[in-house]
């Protein structure tokens, strides 16, 4: 096709300063960008420079994410604030696979993201993405309101960078499967973790055999000798 | 002293001289520095005569401790109107390490419910005689029982910290990289997940299913379990109860938690003394100053440290300051769940930012101060911080003070909802021992500061709030009324703030030394009782290391507040305890 720019004496007189030409990309974007709503969805401390974040002096209404939704289902944004639990992380991800796409996930402290100062808890769970995809991670413990709306903006880059050709929601042959939810065994299981659980667990089995043998065998040698 | 070593000590008293013992003769087996030794078969019966006859109706804390050689139970019991305030210790040494088993002690004391279900889920102990023991903060089906001390983590290193490990050949090693499983897991050996299927819990007494009243002939209307949370607007976190309805009637409660369970005692118990003040930070994270100070005046206790004049006055002032921004935040967010959605919430978080300023320039930190150390404060308060702060509360607060007043405490949809709902009278308060503003709005005239002042709260001039009626209005009330108190007492130790050190004179140490021993210290926290109780061998780290949090022990009266309401109310009764999960489930 051949691509020429309109002269101005085609485009009538009351139109020539209020036509805009841009992208869908760009429009659908915008959109999504500036009305994103987070979930109404607070773990641990975190969540409480969340509701500072939504309070009078940082006021997150500024980037159009004032709106938080107590339901997974209206929610664009998990801001997963706070300790993971082994206990608490099977309705996260029921939570995640509630949630409509286009759907984000920003791990706010350090705890959503490694583990932080309970890592070594037993039943803490060291980051949210072992479970769920995780778009953004902010860094704090907790995290200023700055921060967390530096990584609101982050999340708004990355919408920025999508395109409508190209995101799966759109896609037939893309559609996001479910992420399995966890099961609250003896310890924490993820059923995506299914085949190295049996791999390991055999190899377990095998050691534990193998030093038993061991030690029946120098138990049995002295007897022997 | 019990130190992990040595044995219980035969005593040469002769039996008679043993306290009690007129009473309830062979309860009271031997008479420690640290509490009465009580025989497990006779504990009811000296536990029914200590609360009808001696006064002590208020049991605090229920506690365990695993010594080498036996399972160890503590409770602090003290007198609401009992003078001196003094607490009497009783310990339960259950020598059986494989299965021990204790009475119950939840008849006499409805406050041991909650407690002695965590004793269960975390040392496992059996409780005879409990309505409802089973795991309450982790999942029925795990595996082990965490504060035993043998009970090793999936990342376990050493039993104690600093660990040696950490950093082979110069280079630091990932936890990951140190278990089987690269993860914070272990199985048990040949378990098959397959063939796993997760215990249902039953819920079959708020159901009804035990009572079993319905014979033939009586109407019976069918009962509907609601489940609220952990995931829900209005329970302040990761809380989750579970309702028992009969139309719109709540007929039964269970509180379900363990959703933010950090695993703070275990962690407590690894980390050095001085380690431990960042995590108390993140117990009740609205109150961070509250809880530091709680827990270095339990160690100040057993190093016996005398704290400079200046650093006691900025204590007060500090945990005073919190005082009000909890109760601020309590207030907006009790309003929150009335549906008056965030616009009174938003005005205390206003004021909560000032304050949360003055914290930050003191400490470095907004919410997480890690303010204060064993024998002082970290820091001293900069320039110009003394005149904001005096601003603050001569100018500022009072005035936000009238704002609340005439927009909230008169406001009639407001007194509609709450006159008369969660009703709790001065009994019930003190047999399920609630603590702080729940106790007083019972009618209890019972504070910490007064009844056993602690830092230099016996030199300041305030009044104990009380309300007679024990409703979610009284409850508000009080809150309210005790931040005029926190303002006037703030006044006085902003007067008063003396010149001076900060700290002990002598080097700064990193590494306390902390004599063998057992404390419990207790603070008025801004939610009720907040009590640190710390057991030291005299090494650098505390053999056991226990938090009796408020807000934990003021769930146990969730059920009774809530029966005979409708589902609506709960929501209001629940936001006028006042939980935070980071305290309640530790």
């Amino acid at each position: 096709m051949k691509s020429e720019k309109p002269e101005p004496s085609d485009v009538p007189e009351e139109l020539q300063r209020n036509v805009f030409l841009t992208t869908v990309d760009s429009v659908y974007n915008w959109g999504r960008a500036r009305s994103m709503w987070p979930m109404m969805f607070g773990l641990a401390c975190c969540a409480i420079e969340m509701i500072a974040v939504q309070a009078a002096r940082f006021d997150m209404s500024r980037f159009g994410m004032e709106i938080m939704r107590a339901s997974p289902r209206q929610a664009d944004l998990m801001i997963v604030s706070g300790t993971v639990t082994k206990k608490m992380v099977p309705n996260i991800v029921r939570l995640y696979n509630q949630m409509a796409e286009p759907k984000y996930v920003m791990a706010m402290g350090a705890c959503a993201t490694s583990g932080g100062p309970f890592k070594e808890g037993y039943n803490v769970v060291s980051g949210i993405d072992k479970f769920i995809p995780v778009d953004v991670y902010v860094p704090g413990c907790p995290p200023t309101p700055e921060a967390l709306l530096h990584g609101a903006l982050k999340v708004h880059e990355k919408v920025f960078g999508q395109s409508v050709k190209t995101v799966p929601w759109y896609r037939k042959d893309q559609l996001n499967e479910p992420v399995p939810v966890p099961v609250l065994g003896p310890d924490i299981y993820n059923p995506r973790d299914k085949e190295a659980l049996k791999r390991l667990m055999e190899a377990q089995v095998a050691a534990a055999e193998a030093a038993q043998a061991a030690a029946l065998e120098a138990q049995a040698e002295p007897v022997a000798g | 002293m019990s130190t992990p070593t040595d044995t219980p000590v035969e005593t040469l008293v002769a039996e008679a001289t043993l306290p009690f013992s007129d009473a309830v003769p062979g309860a009271v087996i031997e008479e420690t520095k640290n509490g009465l030794v009580v025989a497990p078969d006779r504990l009811l019966a000296l536990a029914k005569h200590l609360r009808d006859h001696e006064g002590y109706d208020y049991l605090s804390m229920v506690t365990s401790v695993d010594w080498p050689a036996h399972f160890e139970l503590v409770y602090y019991l003290y007198g609401v109107a009992k003078q001196p305030k003094d607490a009497l210790v009783l310990k339960v040494r259950l020598t059986d390490k494989e299965n021990p088993v204790a009475p119950s002690v939840s008849s006499i004391w409805r406050g041991a419910d909650l407690q002695e279900r965590e004793v269960y889920d975390m040392m496992g102990i059996r409780f005879e005689g409990h309505p409802n023991l089973r795991r309450i903060l982790l999942w029925e089906g795990f595996e082990g029982y965490p504060l035993r001390k043998n009970y090793k983590e999936s990342y376990y290193e050493e039993d104690v910290k600093p660990f040696k490990s950490r950093h082979p050949e110069g280079s630091h090693l990932w936890a990951e990289d140190r278990v089987p499983w690269r993860d914070n897991i272990t199985y048990p050996l040949r378990w098959d997940p397959d063939l796993w299927t997760q215990p249902e819990v039953q819920y079959r007494r708020i159901m009804g299913v035990d009572q079993s009243t319905d014979g033939p002939g009586e109407i019976s209307t069918e009962r509907l379990l609601i489940n609220m949370g952990p995931q829900h607007p209005s329970t302040h976190g990761v809380f989750r109860m579970v309702v028992a309805v009969e139309g719109e009637t709540i007929v039964g409660l269970e509180p379900e938690i363990g959703y933010l369970h950090r695993c703070h005692e275990k962690i407590g118990e690894r980390n050095t003394y001085i380690m431990n003040i960042p995590f108390t930070d993140r117990l009740d994270y609205i109150t961070s100053m509250s809880n530091n100070l709680a827990y270095v005046l339990a160690v100040e206790k057993l190093m016996a440290l005398q704290v400079p004049e200046r650093a006691e006055y900025i204590r007060v002032i500090m945990a005073e300051f919190t005082r009000i921004v909890s109760h601020f935040i309590a207030i907006g967010f009790l309003f929150n769940d009335l549906g008056a959605y965030f616009t009174p919430a938003l005005y205390g978080l206003r004021e909560r930012e000032l304050i949360l300023d003055l914290f930050e320039s003191a400490s470095g930190a907004r919410m997480m101060c890690n303010y204060m150390r064993f024998g002082g404060i970290f820091a001293d308060l900069p320039e110009g911080w003394v005149a904001r702060a005096r601003d603050l509360v001569w100018n500022r607060l009072p005035r936000v003070m009238e704002n609340f007043e005439s927009l909230l405490t008169g406001n009639e949809i407001f007194l509609m909802r709450t006159k008369g709902v969660g009703v709790l009278t001065a009994q019930e308060a003190i047999a399920y021992s609630m603590a702080g503003p729940m106790l007083r709005a019972s009618g209890v005239q019972y504070d910490v500061r007064r009844a056993e002042p602690y830092s230099i709260y016996d030199r300041f001039e305030f009044d104990v709030v009380t309300r007679p009626e024990g409703d979610v209005w009284a409850r508000f009330i009080v809150r309210m009324r005790e931040i005029y108190e926190s303002l006037r007492i703030l006044k006085q130790a902003l007067d008063g703030l003396p010149e001076g050190p900060i700290m002990p004179p002598g080097k700064k140490q990193y590494q306390v030394r902390v004599p063998p021993g057992e404390a419990y210290a207790r603070i008025e926290g801004p939610k009720g009782e907040l009590g640190f109780y710390v057991v030291s061998d005299g090494k650098p780290n505390p053999y056991r290391y226990h938090v009796r949090a408020p807000t934990f022990i003021n769930l146990t009266s969730l059920e009774k507040l809530c029966l005979g309401h409708k589902i609506a109310d709960a929501v209001v009764i629940l936001g006028a305890v006042d939980i935070i999960l980071g305290e309640v489930d530790r």
